[in-house]
């Protein structure tokens, strides 16, 4: 229908009244222009600074600065606690999501709410939340101590307030979309014969690839890059409890700017992959 | 709870159960030790902490600045998203996935990345200082890392809502004799409203809570550039973690009161759509 609406109007030419939903071309241009010149001086100049502020002093300077002990624990850190992190997430996340998209009980709408909490908490009072916890005045605080545990200011502690930041990302991911996929193949699946392992497997884990992947990549993203929360609970030792965006603030502040440019552009680029493949999720998911 | 047990589906107790005691463990019982330590203080050291001049400062500087980004992010959020939904121009694709930057980009490095490029002698603040602008160190950059921050909340909020807008609506309310600019403002904005409003509410949650791409450009001098997050930390070096958590648990309680603005706002925007 609208595809013939066009072919006439085409035919008839650059005379014919433009159609009512198109706006007229200056305002197209115009609009177009600001905001293209917005996005540029908000995303493309940051993301260009970061780059040539890295090789500035050329590529001997730049690569310099990964072969430093500290930023090779640093990425080790930061490669941990992702690996850590992401899992039990993944883990939360499908449960939560069976739970709520599966079943009806009373106080879903709560639990809802309550899975996206982290998301409305400031990072540093991710962090302090499990400083109240487990830190040396905390709850815990005197029993970890007595019996020689670190938490604060040591990894389990980077590891739990990333966990915390995190760990809405697959689940709200999920959440929506088994909801809005039924439980008419779970239904015939189990009427079929299959016990809930195989159910989930063979039917639910195919239909939810591509949701599930999208939400592992913003929290994979997410868990490398945390900064408020992990500078909290770290304490900040060097080559112990930094991670990368932690050692690129000790660099900055040393002024030590380009070894600090030459680190946040490996998390620069890392931030990149993850918008590339999110991109290609989203449609692998819109054509699948 | 005799409505799940009728299910045929297995998993029930075993996926709630996990649900509820991770969310528990990693989440409700660190959160309620913000509360139970504030209790524990009594409301008179409560009330003496949160008024004084310097808490009082950074939460006029906190919430005026991430209001500020998010009016402004509003603004432009509309017309990105409309240009995204509505044009078509060489590039798009790659301006459309690249608005989700700041979901990406950990916040250390949009921070050094922005005070880099507004400091005096850098690519935008070298422009600005003749005019006798400056960004960098002063409340104008905690706006700048605010606006970054918020960009893609507004446009993903709105880009969806754009796209399932039928097309005859607006051919209804042309043929009928409005002008674009009648359509426009009494056809296209009611229904954007509830859409605009929960974007400006998520972009403003977001940024009362930034910490990352704030610290490194405000200079955090106290009583003018210093926001909530950083006081908070500040009280927490000196091992003030009543005055920490008294500080947080305000932030903690205006947080939950966004939340619970954007859920009635989403709620709203769907009955709009008659989803």
């Amino acid at each position: 229908m609208s595809a013939v609406a066009t072919t006439l109007s085409s035919h008839r030419g650059r005379a014919a009244a433009p159609r009512a939903t198109l706006d007229a071309a200056w305002v197209r241009w115009t609009l177009t222009g600001i905001a293209l010149v917005f996005l540029t001086f908000f995303l493309l100049l940051p993301l260009a600074a970061v780059f040539t502020e890295a090789l500035r002093k050329g590529l001997g300077a730049y690569f310099a600065a990964f072969r430093e002990p500290d930023a090779l624990a640093a990425i080790r850190l930061t490669l941990l606690t992702a690996a850590i992190t992401v899992p039990l997430n993944v883990v939360f996340g499908v449960a939560a999501a069976w739970a709520i998209a599966k079943f009806r009980f009373p106080g879903k709408s709560i639990l809802t709410t309550l899975i996206d909490l982290p998301f409305a908490v400031s990072p540093v009072i991710s962090g302090l939340i499990y400083v109240l916890v487990f830190g040396r005045h905390g709850w815990f605080g005197p029993w970890l101590i007595d019996h020689n545990y670190r938490i604060i200011f040591a990894v389990p502690g980077i590891v739990l307030a990333t966990t915390f930041v995190t760990s809405p990302f697959v689940a709200r991911e999920l959440i929506p979309l088994m909801q809005s996929q039924g439980n008419d193949a779970e239904y015939a699946a189990v009427t079929l014969g299959a016990n809930g392992w195989q159910t989930f497997w063979r039917v639910t884990l195919p239909n939810i690839k591509w949701g599930l992947l999208y939400g592992v990549i913003l929290c994979n993203a997410r868990a490398m890059g945390e900064f408020g929360a992990v500078s909290v609970v770290s304490g900040h030792i060097r080559g112990e409890t930094n991670t990368l965006p932690l050692h690129v603030e000790i660099l900055y502040n040393e002024y030590n700017l380009v070894a600090a440019f030459a680190v946040a552009s490996l998390l620069a680029l890392l931030a990149l992959v993850t918008l590339v493949l999110k991109t290609l999720v989203e449609w692998h998911a819109g054509n699948a | 709870m005799p409505r799940a047990r009728r299910s045929v589906l297995p998993g029930f107790g075993l996926s709630l159960g996990f649900t509820l005691t991770y969310l528990g463990l990693i989440v409700l019982v660190p959160l309620s030790a913000a509360f139970a330590r504030t209790a524990g203080m009594g409301l008179h050291a409560f009330l003496a902490v949160v008024t004084s001049p310097r808490v009082l400062a950074a939460y006029r500087l906190s919430f005026g600045a991430s209001f500020a980004a998010a009016l402004v992010n509003t603004f432009f959020g509309l017309v990105v998203a409309w240009v995204l939904a509505r044009y078509q121009f060489p590039g798009k694709r790659i301006v459309d996935a690249l608005v989700d930057l700041p979901f990406a980009l950990p916040t250390a490095v949009a921070g050094i990345a922005l005070t880099a490029l507004y400091a005096p002698n850098g690519w935008i603040g070298r422009w600005l200082a003749p005019l006798g602008l400056q960004v960098a160190f002063t409340r104008l950059g905690v706006f700048v890392a605010l606006t970054f921050i918020g960009l893609p909340f507004v446009v993903r909020t709105l880009q969806p809502v754009l796209l399932e807008l039928e097309p005859e609506i607006e051919e209804c309310s042309a043929s009928l004799g409005a002008s674009r600019w009648q359509t426009l403002i009494r056809v296209i904005m009611p229904e954007l409203l509830p859409s605009l409003l929960t974007g400006f509410a998520l972009a403003f949650a977001r940024a009362v809570g930034e910490y990352g791409s704030v610290v490194f450009i405000s200079g955090n001098m106290p009583m003018r550039t210093e926001i909530v997050p950083l006081l908070i930390i500040t009280k927490l070096e000196q091992y003030d973690y009543q005055g920490a958590t008294a500080m947080a648990v305000v932030m903690l309680i205006a947080s939950f009161l966004l939340l619970l603005i954007i859920n009635l706002l989403q709620k709203w925007s769907r009955r709009f759509q008659g989803i």
